[in-house]
């Protein structure tokens, strides 16, 4: 497909699409979709069938529209006078209504209703700050578009950048353009994005030695890194299942940029719907001509495969990622080399994150100034997030960089649930930390983060409310890192486990003074000493909240507070482990 | 070219294909390891040869760090030295070591390290989960028990046999030397029992059969038996 032919199914589409006067968008993201959200979009189908008005009205099914808290959500676009002609039809002809907790059988009402006054008691206000506040730039598409139908992401503009890359930029001038733009990595680390493909675009393929199975032609390679493991975040799910299309150009204008034919996306294995989409999206893109060779009509070929995660968490780090994807075992090697130099089959290899990936297109199209123009002095764009935890609303958010967390919590968020009071809010996983609640008005960008102990990482948000017992947290995320460590280094194997132990201690009461000292200890040897960032991270969690609640862990560990928790005793003959470190490891 | 770096002070010159760990060792500049063999790759795993390089905010595994020019290395500040003990503290307290009964008394890597690093005792939880010993393999013995995961022998049997005989199964601590697809020794059929595991293990994980200690038998009682046959000029009894 060429860029005149592009141009023809996106005016085709659009013009399709403004025939039907009402557009009912039914969320099919997981969450919605374990809410039953496909029947709801079959009963509509057969309510319009019934009632004549199919012709009149399309139902479509779409990715996530953020408010997962009030799935099932059915969105409803409809012409204000019925003016079906008008090929751009102006937003203020028309009308948005927004229904929440839809079930299958309040389609005949909903049908009835179109034309007339909304069903009241399954409206919600699109007015609320949870949309107005937010800035959509990754998630533009997500509940617009059906993830399923190329045509939908073509007629909103889709792989025009491709093209244009393609048929009007040069490599160089890609790389300049990103590089312009201020973006960073999504992935958690944040490292420039621009730098690295700068990086993987001068690497030489034969600096190091390859050895690339036989039927591969690329020496350098695009991965896109969809193996979201954080507890609490579905950020990359959401893009994956809501807009496929949109990570698919983002790696082509990519592997175009640092010349690479062969891209991989790794996705997690517990994301059947996301790879099943992406497998469609795949399979259409190579049908129109948008992946495979000669894409466009140019003499640029691209091929993208999609690899699943076996559920390693650590196969997130990349370098674990590409063993992984060569067929071995999902551990992390040392770097230097990076990837970016000797990556996959030893070729350079550019890995982005998912989020990073959706971001590419819209600056291709819109500009390096525009998005720079978004976001604080050294944090450009916007961060989705995954807003979890004990607020009213939760779901998918993308709000500029540099927005407060209070808006984010109390605006966005809507304010603790229950009517408690805000505790803290955890970032980045059990990677980052936890924020209390002087810090709700810093702004919410890479460098402000870091300073207060946590990490914007890929986007998880926990909000805690004050009945949250912190050290319990602690606990947790530390038990995920032991359960995930690979084995590899010692200090991530050995010394998570003895950090958990400790922890569980001082949640049983059982923990002394001595146990505080030595736990704080392996913090600093475990972050300093791990060979990949999950062991690097692995103690974050325990240090912010040692920074910010100690009184909660010197409570415990004198015996004023009574452990609430009951923890099931971990299978070892260690009783009294006071007694038995007396005991002479070493005999001479 | 050669390059001019200083490690702990000293001025010291390296080709620029060495590792920090290679050049150290060229000026005798004693760094500890425990992962790392001559002759196999290395993965850098054990983290006991981290050293202080300036301008890194990072520790950074000698083994696999290569030489800069004008690189400035330290390899035995106090930081690094309680890093190391505590390393060597965990590996105690992950699995039953106990040296006493241990079949490389005295000739024993993570023994010597735990003497260098000066570890009179172990400050955390002994958590000696119950491993198997896999006594199957007619010639050689393993006792996960004693096992510190650093992968010489998966190495030594890849790179220096061919065979590939033996890989790691599942993850974190639960992790655990298995041959082929987690038979035991004694049926694997891709092992040619060259031994070359053996020879690489740093602690008494894998053994020659008949040299551990349960299996010393000492046949005491013969002397009685002798002396009295000898006596009483009768042998059959």
């Amino acid at each position: 497909m060429n860029l005149e032919e592009l141009n023809a199914t996106a005016t085709s589409e659009r013009l399709a699409r403004t025939k039907k006067r009402h557009h009912l968008y039914v969320c099919v993201g997981t969450a919605c979709q374990a809410l039953n959200s496909e029947q709801i979009a079959k009963a509509l189908q057969a309510e319009l069938k019934q009632r004549g008005q199919a012709a009149d009205a399309e139902v479509k099914c779409v990715g996530c529209p953020g408010l997962c808290s009030l799935g099932p959500l059915v969105e409803i676009e409809s012409q204000v006078n019925g003016q079906a002609a008008a090929a751009e039809a102006k937003d203020d002809r028309r009308r948005s209504i927004l229904y929440q907790f839809v079930k299958p059988e309040d389609a005949g009402e909903i049908v009835a209703h179109l034309d007339g006054e909304p069903v009241k008691r399954l409206e919600t206000p699109l007015d609320q700050p949870f949309f107005t506040r937010q800035t959509k730039i990754v998630l533009e598409h997500c509940g617009k578009i059906d993830p399923e139908r190329i045509e939908d992401y073509i007629a909103v503009g889709g792989y025009q950048a491709l093209l244009k890359v393609l048929t009007e930029m040069t490599p160089q001038q890609v790389i300049d353009e990103i590089t312009r733009s201020g973006l960073r990595g999504r992935g958690g680390a944040g490292f420039p994005t621009g730098l690295k493909w700068g990086t993987v675009a001068k690497s030489d393929p034969n600096a190091y030695p390859t050895h690339v199975p036989e039927g591969i032609q690329s020496r350098k390679f695009v991965i896109c890194n969809g193996d979201e493991g954080d507890p609490g975040a579905f950020m990359d799910r959401s893009v994956m299942e809501g807009d496929p299309h949109r990570i698919l150009e983002g790696m082509a204008i990519a592997a175009y940029a640092v010349g690479a034919n062969q891209g991989f996306i790794y996705v997690r294995a517990e994301y059947p719907l996301a790879v099943k989409r992406l497998r469609t999206a795949i399979r259409q893109a190579q049908r129109a001509g948008l992946l495979g060779s000669g894409i466009g009509g140019t003499a640029f070929s691209f091929n993208v495969d999609i690899r699943l995660g076996a559920g390693a968490f650590v196969c997130g780090e990349e370098t674990a990622l590409i063993a992984s994807i060569e067929g071995g075992r999902g551990v992390p090697r040392p770097r230097p080399p990076f990837p970016a130099e000797s990556g996959l089959w030893g070729c350079p290899t550019l890995i982005n994150n998912v989020e990073t990936l959706a971001n590419v297109p819209p600056i291709i199209m819109k500009g390096a100034d525009w998005f720079a123009g978004i976001g604080t002095e050294k944090s450009k764009g916007t961060k989705v997030f995954a807003l979890t935890g004990q607020v009213k609303n939760t779901g998918l958010i993308e709000v500029p960089m540099g927005i407060s967390l209070r808006e984010i919590v109390f605006d966005i968020g809507g304010g603790i649930s229950g009517g408690r009071q805000f505790k803290a809010v955890q970032t980045g996983g059990p990677s980052g930390g936890c924020i209390p609640a002087q810090f709700l008005d810093m702004p919410v960008d890479y460098e402000s983060l870091a300073k207060v102990g946590s990490i914007m990482g890929s986007g998880g948000m926990i909000v805690m409310d004050d009945s949250t017992d912190m050290v319990e947290v602690a606990r947790f995320f530390m038990e995920f890192c032991m359960d995930e460590s690979c084995g590899k280094c010692i200090p991530c194997r050995a010394g998570t486990v003895q950090m958990h132990r400790i922890l569980t201690r001082i949640q049983e009461g059982r923990a002394t003074r001595r146990d505080l000292h030595i736990l704080e200890e392996l913090c600093d040897m475990v972050k300093h000493t791990s060979l990949c960032g999950l062991g690097q991270s692995a103690p974050n969690p325990v240090i912010s909240t040692l920074r910010y609640f100690r009184e909660e862990y010197e409570r415990k560990v004198n015996g004023e507070q009574k452990p609430e928790v009951r923890i099931q005793k971990p299978e070892s003959r260690s009783q009294n482990p006071e007694a038995r470190s007396q005991r002479p490891a070493i005999s001479s | 070219m050669p390059r001019t770096l200083t490690i702990n002070g000293q001025e010291i010159s390296a080709r620029n294909d060495q590792t920090i760990l290679e050049a150290a060792r060229d000026a005798h500049i004693h760094i500890p390891v425990l992962c790392h063999l001559d002759g196999l790759t290395d993965v850098g795993a054990c983290r006991m040869c981290l050293v202080e390089v300036a301008g890194s905010n990072k520790l950074l595994p000698a083994c696999t760090t290569r030489v800069q020019e004008g690189m400035e290395v330290r390899t035995d500040t106090q930081r690094l030295r309680a890093y190391r003990r505590q390393i060597i503290e965990l590996l105690f307290a992950e699995r039953n070591h106990v040296c006493a009964v241990c079949v490389a008394n005295g000739h024993c890597e993570l023994q010597n390290l735990g003497i260098e690093v000066g570890m009179d005792h172990v400050r955390y939880d002994y958590i000696f989960p119950k491993l198997g010993v896999d006594l199957s393999h007619e010639r050689f013995g393993m006792d996960h028990n004693r096992c510190i995961l650093c992968t010489r022998c998966v190495r030594a049997c890849d790179q220096l046999e061919g065979a590939h005989t033996i890989d790691v199964m599942g993850r974190g601590a639960k992790s655990l030397i298995i041959r082929d697809m987690n038979v035991p020794w004694g049926e694997s059929t891709t092992c040619t029992s060259c031994g070359k595991c053996v020879m690489a293990c740093p602690t008494g994980a894998l053994f020659k059969q008949g040299s551990t200690v349960a299996e010393m038998v000492h046949d005491a009682e013969k002397l009685a038996f002798l002396k009295a046959a000898r006596e009483r000029k009768v042998w059959n009894v």
